[in-house]
Protein backbone atom coordinates (compact mmCIF):
# COMPACT_ATOMS: atom_id res chain seq x y z
CA UNK A 1 0.00 0.00 0.00
CA UNK A 2 1.50 3.33 -1.03
CA UNK A 3 -0.86 5.62 0.89
CA UNK A 4 -3.13 4.61 3.71
CA UNK A 5 -5.36 7.14 5.42
CA UNK A 6 -6.76 5.85 8.64
CA UNK A 7 -9.76 7.57 10.19
CA UNK A 8 -8.44 11.15 10.02
CA UNK A 9 -10.22 14.22 11.31
CA UNK A 10 -9.25 17.79 10.60
CA UNK A 11 -10.30 21.09 12.12
CA UNK A 12 -10.25 24.64 10.82
CA UNK A 13 -10.46 26.40 14.16
CA UNK A 14 -13.72 25.12 15.55
CA UNK A 15 -15.10 23.97 12.21
CA UNK A 16 -14.60 20.27 11.63
CA UNK A 17 -13.91 19.68 7.95
CA UNK A 18 -13.09 15.95 7.98
CA UNK A 19 -15.02 13.52 10.16
CA UNK A 20 -12.94 10.37 10.21
CA UNK A 21 -11.92 9.59 6.66
CA UNK A 22 -10.24 6.36 5.63
CA UNK A 23 -8.95 5.58 2.17
CA UNK A 24 -6.14 3.74 0.44
CA UNK A 25 -4.10 4.24 -2.68
CA UNK A 26 -2.18 1.33 -4.15
CA UNK A 27 1.08 1.66 -5.99
CA UNK A 28 0.38 2.28 -9.69
CA UNK A 29 -3.26 3.34 -9.33
CA UNK A 30 -5.20 6.37 -10.40
CA UNK A 31 -7.64 7.10 -7.61
CA UNK A 32 -10.28 9.80 -7.91
CA UNK A 33 -11.89 11.74 -5.10
CA UNK A 34 -15.18 13.34 -6.02
CA UNK A 35 -17.75 15.33 -4.10
CA UNK A 36 -19.74 18.53 -4.01
CA UNK A 37 -18.31 21.98 -3.27
CA UNK A 38 -17.18 22.19 0.32
CA UNK A 39 -17.23 18.42 0.83
CA UNK A 40 -13.63 18.42 2.02
CA UNK A 41 -11.73 17.25 -1.05
CA UNK A 42 -9.08 19.95 -0.98
CA UNK A 43 -8.88 19.58 2.78
CA UNK A 44 -8.10 15.88 2.35
CA UNK A 45 -5.35 16.79 -0.12
CA UNK A 46 -3.89 19.34 2.32
CA UNK A 47 -3.88 16.72 5.04
CA UNK A 48 -1.96 14.30 2.82
CA UNK A 49 0.57 16.87 1.65
CA UNK A 50 0.97 18.22 5.16
CA UNK A 51 -0.20 21.78 4.63
CA UNK A 52 -2.76 21.26 7.39
CA UNK A 53 -2.23 19.17 10.52
CA UNK A 54 -4.76 16.44 11.24
CA UNK A 55 -6.52 16.37 14.61
CA UNK A 56 -6.68 12.59 14.91
CA UNK A 57 -6.12 9.46 12.88
CA UNK A 58 -3.08 8.43 10.91
CA UNK A 59 -1.56 8.94 7.48
CA UNK A 60 0.77 6.18 6.36
CA UNK A 61 3.05 6.49 3.34
CA UNK A 62 5.07 3.50 2.21
CA UNK A 63 4.29 1.87 5.52
CA UNK A 64 5.52 4.76 7.64
CA UNK A 65 3.43 7.10 9.75
CA UNK A 66 3.89 10.58 8.27
CA UNK A 67 1.12 12.27 10.24
CA UNK A 68 3.59 14.56 11.99
CA UNK A 69 6.08 15.04 9.18
CA UNK A 70 6.42 18.61 7.86
CA UNK A 71 5.06 19.34 4.38
CA UNK A 72 8.48 20.07 2.86
CA UNK A 73 9.82 16.75 4.15
CA UNK A 74 6.87 14.87 2.68
CA UNK A 75 7.98 16.19 -0.71
CA UNK A 76 11.34 14.56 -0.17
CA UNK A 77 9.57 11.30 0.66
CA UNK A 78 7.83 11.43 -2.70
CA UNK A 79 4.50 13.22 -2.30
CA UNK A 80 3.91 16.09 -4.68
CA UNK A 81 0.80 18.23 -4.82
CA UNK A 82 -0.51 20.52 -7.47
CA UNK A 83 -2.65 22.73 -5.25
CA UNK A 84 -6.15 23.99 -5.85
CA UNK A 85 -5.98 27.41 -7.48
CA UNK A 86 -2.70 26.26 -9.06
CA UNK A 87 -0.25 28.14 -6.84
CA UNK A 88 1.96 29.25 -9.72
CA UNK A 89 4.68 31.61 -8.47
CA UNK A 90 3.61 34.81 -10.21
CA UNK A 91 7.00 36.52 -10.15
CA UNK A 92 8.94 33.58 -11.53
CA UNK A 93 9.28 32.57 -15.14
CA UNK A 94 7.77 29.33 -16.40
CA UNK A 95 11.24 27.82 -16.30
CA UNK A 96 11.88 28.99 -12.75
CA UNK A 97 8.53 27.60 -11.65
CA UNK A 98 9.45 24.23 -13.13
CA UNK A 99 12.85 24.40 -11.45
CA UNK A 100 11.03 24.98 -8.16
CA UNK A 101 9.36 21.62 -8.72
CA UNK A 102 12.79 19.99 -8.63
CA UNK A 103 13.89 22.02 -5.60
CA UNK A 104 14.64 19.00 -3.41
CA UNK A 105 16.53 17.11 -6.09
CA UNK A 106 20.23 17.10 -6.78
CA UNK A 107 20.48 14.75 -9.77
CA UNK A 108 20.86 17.46 -12.40
CA UNK A 109 21.08 15.06 -15.36
CA UNK A 110 17.78 13.42 -14.44
CA UNK A 111 16.23 16.83 -13.74
CA UNK A 112 17.11 17.95 -17.26
CA UNK A 113 15.47 14.80 -18.60
CA UNK A 114 12.31 15.42 -16.62
CA UNK A 115 12.26 18.99 -17.81
CA UNK A 116 12.30 17.74 -21.38
CA UNK A 117 9.54 15.29 -20.57
CA UNK A 118 7.32 18.02 -19.10
CA UNK A 119 8.02 20.25 -22.08
CA UNK A 120 7.00 17.37 -24.34
CA UNK A 121 3.80 16.82 -22.39
CA UNK A 122 3.00 20.53 -22.49
CA UNK A 123 4.54 22.09 -25.61
CA UNK A 124 2.78 25.29 -24.64
CA UNK A 125 5.07 25.65 -21.65
CA UNK A 126 8.13 25.37 -23.83
CA UNK A 127 6.96 28.26 -25.99
CA UNK A 128 6.47 30.37 -22.87
CA UNK A 129 9.58 29.36 -20.98
CA UNK A 130 10.67 32.93 -20.25
CA UNK A 131 7.25 34.35 -19.47
CA UNK A 132 6.32 35.30 -15.89
CA UNK A 133 4.00 32.79 -14.25
CA UNK A 134 1.57 35.51 -13.22
CA UNK A 135 0.97 36.56 -16.82
CA UNK A 136 0.05 33.09 -18.12
CA UNK A 137 -3.57 32.33 -18.97
CA UNK A 138 -5.54 30.25 -16.51
CA UNK A 139 -5.19 27.11 -18.57
CA UNK A 140 -1.47 27.65 -19.05
CA UNK A 141 -1.05 28.11 -15.31
CA UNK A 142 -2.85 24.82 -14.80
CA UNK A 143 -0.45 23.06 -17.14
CA UNK A 144 2.45 24.70 -15.34
CA UNK A 145 1.16 23.56 -11.96
CA UNK A 146 0.79 19.97 -13.14
CA UNK A 147 4.14 20.02 -14.92
CA UNK A 148 5.83 21.49 -11.89
CA UNK A 149 4.36 18.81 -9.62
CA UNK A 150 5.90 16.21 -11.95
CA UNK A 151 9.33 17.81 -11.67
CA UNK A 152 9.83 16.37 -8.21
CA UNK A 153 9.51 12.91 -9.74
CA UNK A 154 6.91 11.97 -7.15
CA UNK A 155 5.84 8.53 -6.10
CA UNK A 156 2.44 9.94 -5.37
CA UNK A 157 1.05 12.81 -7.39
CA UNK A 158 -1.81 14.76 -5.82
CA UNK A 159 -3.84 16.78 -8.30
CA UNK A 160 -6.51 19.13 -6.97
CA UNK A 161 -8.89 19.91 -9.81
CA UNK A 162 -6.42 19.76 -12.69
CA UNK A 163 -9.15 20.52 -15.21
CA UNK A 164 -10.36 23.67 -13.49
CA UNK A 165 -10.79 26.52 -15.95
CA UNK A 166 -9.74 24.48 -18.97
CA UNK A 167 -11.56 24.36 -22.28
CA UNK A 168 -13.29 21.00 -22.98
CA UNK A 169 -10.60 19.96 -25.40
CA UNK A 170 -7.88 20.70 -22.89
CA UNK A 171 -9.72 18.79 -20.18
CA UNK A 172 -9.62 15.75 -22.41
CA UNK A 173 -5.95 16.39 -23.01
CA UNK A 174 -5.00 16.83 -19.38
CA UNK A 175 -6.67 13.56 -18.45
CA UNK A 176 -4.86 11.83 -21.27
CA UNK A 177 -1.65 13.22 -19.82
CA UNK A 178 -2.62 12.00 -16.36
CA UNK A 179 -3.15 8.52 -17.77
CA UNK A 180 0.20 8.76 -19.54
CA UNK A 181 2.02 9.85 -16.41
CA UNK A 182 0.39 6.98 -14.58
CA UNK A 183 1.47 4.48 -17.19
CA UNK A 184 5.03 5.77 -16.80
CA UNK A 185 4.81 4.66 -13.17
CA UNK A 186 3.46 7.53 -11.09
CA UNK A 187 0.59 6.85 -8.71
CA UNK A 188 -2.08 9.54 -8.91
CA UNK A 189 -4.74 10.77 -6.52
CA UNK A 190 -6.96 13.26 -8.29
CA UNK A 191 -9.73 15.52 -7.00
CA UNK A 192 -12.23 16.50 -9.65
CA UNK A 193 -15.45 18.39 -10.20
CA UNK A 194 -15.53 16.80 -13.60
CA UNK A 195 -16.69 13.44 -12.25
CA UNK A 196 -17.40 11.98 -15.67
CA UNK A 197 -13.79 12.30 -16.79
CA UNK A 198 -12.33 11.39 -13.44
CA UNK A 199 -14.39 8.25 -13.00
CA UNK A 200 -13.79 7.01 -16.51
CA UNK A 201 -10.02 7.43 -16.12
CA UNK A 202 -9.60 6.25 -12.54
CA UNK A 203 -9.06 2.70 -11.40
CA UNK A 204 -10.93 3.43 -8.20
CA UNK A 205 -12.75 6.34 -6.64
CA UNK A 206 -14.12 7.67 -3.38
CA UNK A 207 -17.13 9.91 -2.92
CA UNK A 208 -16.84 12.53 -0.22
CA UNK A 209 -19.84 14.23 1.38
CA UNK A 210 -19.52 16.86 4.11
CA UNK A 211 -16.35 15.42 5.47
CA UNK A 212 -17.30 11.73 5.24
CA UNK A 213 -16.57 9.05 2.68
CA UNK A 214 -20.00 7.86 1.62
CA UNK A 215 -19.10 5.55 -1.23
CA UNK A 216 -16.16 3.90 -2.89
CA UNK A 217 -15.61 1.51 -5.73
CA UNK A 218 -14.00 1.05 -9.11
CA UNK A 219 -14.30 3.91 -11.57
CA UNK A 220 -16.73 2.10 -13.88
CA UNK A 221 -18.90 0.94 -10.96
CA UNK A 222 -19.37 4.46 -9.66
CA UNK A 223 -19.89 5.76 -13.14
CA UNK A 224 -22.98 3.58 -13.36
CA UNK A 225 -24.14 4.03 -9.77
CA UNK A 226 -27.57 5.70 -9.84
CA UNK A 227 -26.94 7.88 -6.78
CA UNK A 228 -23.59 9.07 -8.13
CA UNK A 229 -25.14 9.69 -11.52
CA UNK A 230 -27.86 11.82 -9.99
CA UNK A 231 -25.59 13.80 -7.69
CA UNK A 232 -22.38 14.27 -9.66
CA UNK A 233 -22.89 13.41 -13.27
CA UNK A 234 -25.90 15.59 -13.88
CA UNK A 235 -27.98 12.69 -15.16
CA UNK A 236 -31.29 11.90 -13.51
CA UNK B 1 16.52 79.08 0.69
CA UNK B 2 20.15 79.22 -0.11
CA UNK B 3 20.80 78.28 -3.69
CA UNK B 4 24.33 79.62 -3.46
CA UNK B 5 25.32 76.95 -0.98
CA UNK B 6 23.71 74.28 -3.09
CA UNK B 7 25.50 75.31 -6.26
CA UNK B 8 28.84 76.04 -4.70
CA UNK B 9 28.94 72.80 -2.81
CA UNK B 10 27.16 70.71 -5.43
CA UNK B 11 29.99 68.28 -6.15
CA UNK B 12 30.82 67.70 -2.52
CA UNK B 13 27.16 67.40 -1.53
CA UNK B 14 26.67 64.81 -4.24
CA UNK B 15 29.61 62.66 -3.22
CA UNK B 16 28.77 62.87 0.49
CA UNK B 17 25.17 62.11 -0.31
CA UNK B 18 26.04 59.06 -2.39
CA UNK B 19 28.36 57.71 0.31
CA UNK B 20 25.78 58.24 3.04
CA UNK B 21 23.10 56.86 0.74
CA UNK B 22 25.13 53.70 0.16
CA UNK B 23 25.06 53.04 3.90
CA UNK B 24 21.31 53.64 3.99
CA UNK B 25 20.87 51.27 1.08
CA UNK B 26 22.87 48.48 2.70
CA UNK B 27 20.85 48.72 5.88
CA UNK B 28 17.60 49.15 3.93
CA UNK B 29 18.19 45.75 2.34
CA UNK B 30 17.71 44.10 5.73
CA UNK B 31 14.33 45.74 6.22
CA UNK B 32 13.26 44.97 2.69
CA UNK B 33 14.31 41.31 2.69
CA UNK B 34 12.50 40.53 5.92
CA UNK B 35 9.46 42.52 4.86
CA UNK B 36 9.37 40.83 1.48
CA UNK B 37 9.26 37.38 3.02
CA UNK B 38 7.40 37.92 6.29
CA UNK B 39 5.49 41.19 5.82
CA UNK B 40 7.16 42.27 9.02
CA UNK B 41 9.00 45.47 9.85
CA UNK B 42 11.95 44.22 11.83
CA UNK B 43 12.53 47.17 14.14
CA UNK B 44 15.40 45.32 15.76
CA UNK B 45 17.37 45.73 12.54
CA UNK B 46 18.74 49.10 13.71
CA UNK B 47 20.29 47.26 16.67
CA UNK B 48 21.65 44.58 14.37
CA UNK B 49 23.53 47.47 12.77
CA UNK B 50 24.57 48.84 16.16
CA UNK B 51 26.08 45.48 17.14
CA UNK B 52 28.12 45.63 13.95
CA UNK B 53 29.72 48.92 14.99
CA UNK B 54 30.66 47.50 18.39
CA UNK B 55 32.01 44.37 16.76
CA UNK B 56 34.34 46.57 14.72
CA UNK B 57 35.53 48.52 17.77
CA UNK B 58 36.10 45.31 19.64
CA UNK B 59 38.04 43.46 16.96
CA UNK B 60 40.20 46.51 16.28
CA UNK B 61 40.81 46.81 20.02
CA UNK B 62 41.89 43.18 20.19
CA UNK B 63 44.35 43.86 17.38
CA UNK B 64 45.72 46.84 19.30
CA UNK B 65 43.98 49.74 17.61
CA UNK B 66 41.80 52.23 19.45
CA UNK B 67 40.80 55.87 19.19
CA UNK B 68 44.21 57.01 20.41
CA UNK B 69 46.20 54.97 17.92
CA UNK B 70 47.89 56.75 15.08
CA UNK B 71 46.73 56.16 11.55
CA UNK B 72 48.13 52.85 10.22
CA UNK B 73 49.78 52.45 6.85
CA UNK B 74 47.30 52.13 4.00
CA UNK B 75 47.85 48.43 3.37
CA UNK B 76 47.42 47.71 7.06
CA UNK B 77 44.31 49.88 7.26
CA UNK B 78 42.78 47.99 4.35
CA UNK B 79 43.56 44.70 6.02
CA UNK B 80 42.11 45.90 9.34
CA UNK B 81 38.96 47.11 7.62
CA UNK B 82 38.54 43.82 5.81
CA UNK B 83 38.90 41.89 9.06
CA UNK B 84 36.44 44.21 10.78
CA UNK B 85 33.93 43.90 7.95
CA UNK B 86 34.00 40.13 8.03
CA UNK B 87 33.75 40.04 11.80
CA UNK B 88 31.03 42.70 12.05
CA UNK B 89 29.05 41.00 9.28
CA UNK B 90 29.19 37.72 11.18
CA UNK B 91 28.21 39.35 14.48
CA UNK B 92 25.34 41.30 12.91
CA UNK B 93 24.23 38.26 10.96
CA UNK B 94 24.32 36.23 14.15
CA UNK B 95 22.34 38.80 16.12
CA UNK B 96 19.75 39.01 13.35
CA UNK B 97 19.33 35.23 13.34
CA UNK B 98 19.13 35.22 17.12
CA UNK B 99 16.28 37.74 17.02
CA UNK B 100 14.44 35.59 14.48
CA UNK B 101 14.88 32.37 16.41
CA UNK B 102 14.17 33.73 19.87
CA UNK B 103 11.55 36.39 19.15
CA UNK B 104 9.71 35.85 15.87
CA UNK B 105 9.78 32.11 15.35
CA UNK B 106 7.88 31.30 18.58
CA UNK B 107 5.18 33.75 17.51
CA UNK B 108 4.86 32.10 14.11
CA UNK B 109 4.50 28.72 15.77
CA UNK B 110 1.52 30.09 17.68
CA UNK B 111 0.02 31.84 14.65
CA UNK B 112 0.23 35.19 16.39
CA UNK B 113 -1.52 38.19 14.79
CA UNK B 114 0.58 40.84 13.01
CA UNK B 115 0.27 43.26 15.91
CA UNK B 116 2.06 40.80 18.20
CA UNK B 117 4.97 40.73 15.76
CA UNK B 118 5.12 44.49 15.68
CA UNK B 119 5.25 44.84 19.45
CA UNK B 120 7.78 42.03 19.66
CA UNK B 121 9.95 43.76 17.09
CA UNK B 122 10.00 46.93 19.17
CA UNK B 123 10.64 44.88 22.29
CA UNK B 124 13.53 43.01 20.69
CA UNK B 125 14.99 46.32 19.64
CA UNK B 126 14.96 47.60 23.23
CA UNK B 127 16.41 44.40 24.61
CA UNK B 128 19.38 44.65 22.26
CA UNK B 129 19.77 48.35 22.96
CA UNK B 130 19.90 47.90 26.71
CA UNK B 131 22.08 44.84 26.38
CA UNK B 132 24.76 47.12 24.97
CA UNK B 133 23.91 50.16 27.08
CA UNK B 134 23.70 48.68 30.58
CA UNK B 135 26.55 46.35 31.39
CA UNK B 136 29.18 47.43 28.92
CA UNK B 137 29.01 51.14 29.24
CA UNK B 138 27.39 52.18 32.43
CA UNK B 139 27.80 55.87 31.70
CA UNK B 140 26.44 55.35 28.18
CA UNK B 141 29.29 57.31 26.68
CA UNK B 142 30.40 57.03 23.12
CA UNK B 143 33.38 54.98 22.05
CA UNK B 144 35.81 56.40 19.52
CA UNK B 145 36.91 54.52 16.43
CA UNK B 146 40.59 54.22 15.58
CA UNK B 147 41.61 56.29 12.56
CA UNK B 148 41.96 54.11 9.47
CA UNK B 149 42.02 55.51 5.96
CA UNK B 150 43.84 58.68 4.95
CA UNK B 151 41.49 61.62 4.52
CA UNK B 152 43.08 63.37 1.54
CA UNK B 153 41.08 63.02 -1.69
CA UNK B 154 42.04 60.01 -3.77
CA UNK B 155 40.14 61.16 -6.85
CA UNK B 156 40.15 64.78 -7.87
CA UNK B 157 38.65 65.77 -11.22
CA UNK B 158 37.48 69.34 -11.66
CA UNK B 159 35.46 70.16 -8.60
CA UNK B 160 34.80 66.49 -7.87
CA UNK B 161 36.81 65.20 -4.93
CA UNK B 162 36.36 61.77 -3.47
CA UNK B 163 38.19 60.69 -0.33
CA UNK B 164 39.24 57.05 0.20
CA UNK B 165 36.47 56.28 2.68
CA UNK B 166 33.78 57.63 0.37
CA UNK B 167 35.17 55.65 -2.52
CA UNK B 168 35.34 52.52 -0.42
CA UNK B 169 31.83 53.02 0.92
CA UNK B 170 30.26 53.42 -2.48
CA UNK B 171 32.22 50.59 -4.10
CA UNK B 172 31.75 48.10 -1.26
CA UNK B 173 28.05 48.88 -0.97
CA UNK B 174 27.51 48.42 -4.70
CA UNK B 175 29.43 45.16 -4.76
CA UNK B 176 27.49 43.81 -1.78
CA UNK B 177 24.17 44.85 -3.29
CA UNK B 178 24.83 43.37 -6.69
CA UNK B 179 26.02 40.14 -5.11
CA UNK B 180 22.84 39.97 -3.08
CA UNK B 181 20.73 40.69 -6.13
CA UNK B 182 22.51 37.92 -8.00
CA UNK B 183 22.10 35.52 -5.10
CA UNK B 184 18.37 36.14 -4.81
CA UNK B 185 17.64 36.07 -8.53
CA UNK B 186 20.04 33.48 -9.84
CA UNK B 187 20.76 30.83 -7.25
CA UNK B 188 18.66 27.99 -5.96
CA UNK B 189 18.62 29.37 -2.42
CA UNK B 190 17.53 32.70 -3.82
CA UNK B 191 14.72 30.99 -5.68
CA UNK B 192 13.67 29.44 -2.39
CA UNK B 193 13.52 32.91 -0.83
CA UNK B 194 11.41 34.27 -3.67
CA UNK B 195 9.14 31.24 -3.51
CA UNK B 196 8.40 31.76 0.17
CA UNK B 197 7.90 35.49 -0.42
CA UNK B 198 5.43 34.86 -3.22
CA UNK B 199 3.46 31.95 -1.76
CA UNK B 200 4.66 30.25 1.41
CA UNK B 201 2.26 27.30 1.22
CA UNK B 202 3.11 26.42 -2.33
CA UNK B 203 6.79 26.82 -1.49
CA UNK B 204 6.34 24.14 1.19
CA UNK B 205 4.74 21.90 -1.45
CA UNK B 206 7.94 22.29 -3.47
CA UNK B 207 9.94 21.06 -0.49
CA UNK B 208 11.21 24.46 0.63
CA UNK B 209 11.93 24.61 4.35
CA UNK B 210 10.30 27.88 5.32
CA UNK B 211 12.07 28.25 8.65
CA UNK B 212 15.42 27.84 7.00
CA UNK B 213 14.59 30.38 4.30
CA UNK B 214 13.51 32.89 6.92
CA UNK B 215 16.69 32.32 8.89
CA UNK B 216 18.70 32.84 5.70
CA UNK B 217 16.89 36.10 5.04
CA UNK B 218 17.75 37.42 8.50
CA UNK B 219 21.34 36.31 8.02
CA UNK B 220 21.64 38.12 4.68
CA UNK B 221 20.15 41.31 6.11
CA UNK B 222 22.52 41.07 9.06
CA UNK B 223 25.58 40.57 6.85
CA UNK B 224 24.73 43.72 4.91
CA UNK B 225 24.12 45.69 8.10
CA UNK B 226 27.43 44.55 9.58
CA UNK B 227 29.40 45.78 6.59
CA UNK B 228 27.40 49.01 6.61
CA UNK B 229 28.25 49.40 10.30
CA UNK B 230 31.98 49.38 9.63
CA UNK B 231 31.67 51.88 6.79
CA UNK B 232 29.35 54.18 8.73
CA UNK B 233 31.32 54.22 11.95
CA UNK B 234 34.57 55.05 10.17
CA UNK B 235 32.80 58.15 8.98
CA UNK B 236 31.20 59.19 12.26
CA UNK B 237 34.38 58.27 14.13
CA UNK B 238 32.57 56.82 17.12
CA UNK B 239 29.76 54.52 18.13
CA UNK B 240 27.15 54.55 20.85
CA UNK B 241 24.54 52.11 22.08
CA UNK B 242 21.83 54.08 20.29
CA UNK B 243 23.75 54.76 17.08
CA UNK B 244 21.35 52.54 15.16
CA UNK B 245 18.25 54.48 16.04
CA UNK B 246 18.33 57.32 13.56
CA UNK B 247 20.15 55.37 10.94
CA UNK B 248 17.54 52.64 11.24
CA UNK B 249 14.73 55.08 10.64
CA UNK B 250 16.55 56.56 7.67
CA UNK B 251 17.29 53.17 6.16
CA UNK B 252 13.73 52.06 6.69
CA UNK B 253 12.55 55.23 4.95
CA UNK B 254 14.94 54.49 2.11
CA UNK B 255 13.40 51.04 1.80
CA UNK B 256 9.91 52.53 1.70
CA UNK B 257 10.99 55.23 -0.72
CA UNK B 258 12.32 52.68 -3.20
CA UNK B 259 9.45 50.25 -2.61
CA UNK B 260 9.71 48.01 0.44
CA UNK B 261 10.19 44.37 -0.48
CA UNK B 262 12.17 45.40 -3.55
CA UNK B 263 15.94 44.87 -3.50
CA UNK B 264 16.75 47.32 -6.26
CA UNK B 265 14.31 49.73 -4.66
CA UNK B 266 16.45 49.69 -1.51
CA UNK B 267 19.47 50.72 -3.55
CA UNK B 268 17.59 53.48 -5.34
CA UNK B 269 15.84 54.67 -2.19
CA UNK B 270 19.06 54.73 -0.19
CA UNK B 271 21.04 56.72 -2.73
CA UNK B 272 18.18 59.15 -3.31
CA UNK B 273 17.66 59.70 0.38
CA UNK B 274 21.37 60.41 0.84
CA UNK B 275 21.32 62.96 -1.96
CA UNK B 276 18.05 64.62 -0.96
CA UNK B 277 19.28 65.00 2.58
CA UNK B 278 22.48 66.69 1.58
CA UNK B 279 20.99 68.96 -1.06
CA UNK B 280 18.17 69.81 1.32
CA UNK B 281 20.55 70.66 4.12
CA UNK B 282 22.44 73.03 1.85
CA UNK B 283 19.25 74.60 0.63
CA UNK B 284 17.38 75.04 3.88
CA UNK B 285 20.08 74.72 6.55
CA UNK B 286 21.54 71.71 8.30
CA UNK B 287 18.90 71.73 11.02
CA UNK B 288 16.37 70.74 8.33
CA UNK B 289 18.38 67.78 7.12
CA UNK B 290 16.26 65.06 8.71
CA UNK B 291 12.94 66.80 8.23
CA UNK B 292 13.49 67.23 4.50
CA UNK B 293 14.04 63.58 3.80
CA UNK B 294 10.84 62.68 5.58
CA UNK B 295 8.89 65.41 3.81
CA UNK B 296 10.04 63.99 0.51
CA UNK B 297 9.09 60.51 1.64
CA UNK B 298 5.60 61.56 2.68
CA UNK B 299 5.10 63.53 -0.52
CA UNK B 300 6.22 60.61 -2.65
CA UNK B 301 4.03 58.12 -0.85
CA UNK B 302 1.01 60.28 -1.57
CA UNK B 303 1.60 59.80 -5.28
CA UNK B 304 3.17 56.35 -5.28
CA UNK B 305 1.99 54.48 -2.19
CA UNK B 306 4.15 51.46 -3.01
CA UNK B 307 7.34 53.49 -3.40
CA UNK B 308 9.34 54.23 -6.52
CA UNK B 309 9.77 50.69 -7.80
CA UNK B 310 6.87 48.99 -6.00
CA UNK B 311 7.09 45.79 -4.05
CA UNK B 312 8.63 42.95 -5.96
CA UNK B 313 10.14 40.18 -3.89
CA UNK B 314 6.60 39.02 -3.22
CA UNK B 315 5.12 39.62 -6.62
CA UNK B 316 6.82 40.55 -9.84
CA UNK B 317 10.52 40.13 -10.35
CA UNK B 318 12.83 40.78 -7.41
N1 LIG C 1 -8.93 27.83 5.81
C1 LIG C 1 -10.18 27.47 6.15
N2 LIG C 1 -10.76 27.97 7.27
C2 LIG C 1 -12.01 27.60 7.63
N3 LIG C 1 -12.75 26.76 6.95
C3 LIG C 1 -12.24 26.22 5.84
C4 LIG C 1 -10.92 26.54 5.39
N4 LIG C 1 -10.68 25.86 4.25
C5 LIG C 1 -11.80 25.13 4.01
N5 LIG C 1 -12.73 25.35 4.96
C6 LIG C 1 -14.04 24.71 5.04
O1 LIG C 1 -13.89 23.31 5.04
C7 LIG C 1 -14.86 22.70 4.22
C8 LIG C 1 -14.18 21.84 3.16
O2 LIG C 1 -13.48 22.70 2.27
P1 LIG C 1 -12.64 22.15 1.04
O3 LIG C 1 -11.87 23.27 0.48
O4 LIG C 1 -11.89 20.95 1.46
O5 LIG C 1 -13.81 21.74 0.04
P2 LIG C 1 -13.71 21.09 -1.40
O6 LIG C 1 -14.36 19.76 -1.32
O7 LIG C 1 -12.33 21.12 -1.91
O8 LIG C 1 -14.64 22.07 -2.22
P3 LIG C 1 -14.47 22.66 -3.71
O9 LIG C 1 -15.01 21.64 -4.64
O10 LIG C 1 -15.34 23.86 -3.71
O11 LIG C 1 -13.05 22.96 -3.94
C9 LIG C 1 -15.69 23.82 3.64
O12 LIG C 1 -16.88 23.91 4.39
C10 LIG C 1 -14.87 25.04 3.82
O13 LIG C 1 -15.67 26.18 4.04
MG1 LIG D 1 -11.40 22.14 -3.39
Amino acid sequence: MLLEIDNITLLYGRIQALHGISMQVEQGEIVALIGANGAGKSTTMRAISGLRPIASGRIMFEGEDISNVRADLRVIRGISQSPEGRGVFPGMTVRENLDMGAYTRKDSAAIAQDLDRVMDLFPRLKERERQQGGTLSGGEQQMLAVGRALMSRPKLLLLDEPSMGLAPMLIQQIFTIITEINQQGTTVLVVEQNAQQALSRAHRAYVLETGNIVKSGTGPDLLHDPAVKAAYLGVA
Amino acid sequence: MNFDDLFRGFEELTITGLAQGSVYALVALGYTLVYGVLRLINFAHSEVFMFGTFAAVWIWGVMGFDADSSRPAVWLALLLILVAMVFAALVSGGVAMLVEVSAYRPLRKRNAPPLAFLITAIGASFVLLEFMALPFMSDRRQIGMPPMLPTAPIISVGGWEVNPLQLMTIVVALVMMFSLDWFVNKTKFGRGIRAVAQDANTAALMGVNKSRVILLVFLLGGLMAGVAAVLASMRTGYTRFNIGFFLGIKAFSAAVLGGIGNLRGALLGGLLLGLIENYGAALFGTEWKDAISFLVLVALLMFRPTGLLGESLGRARA
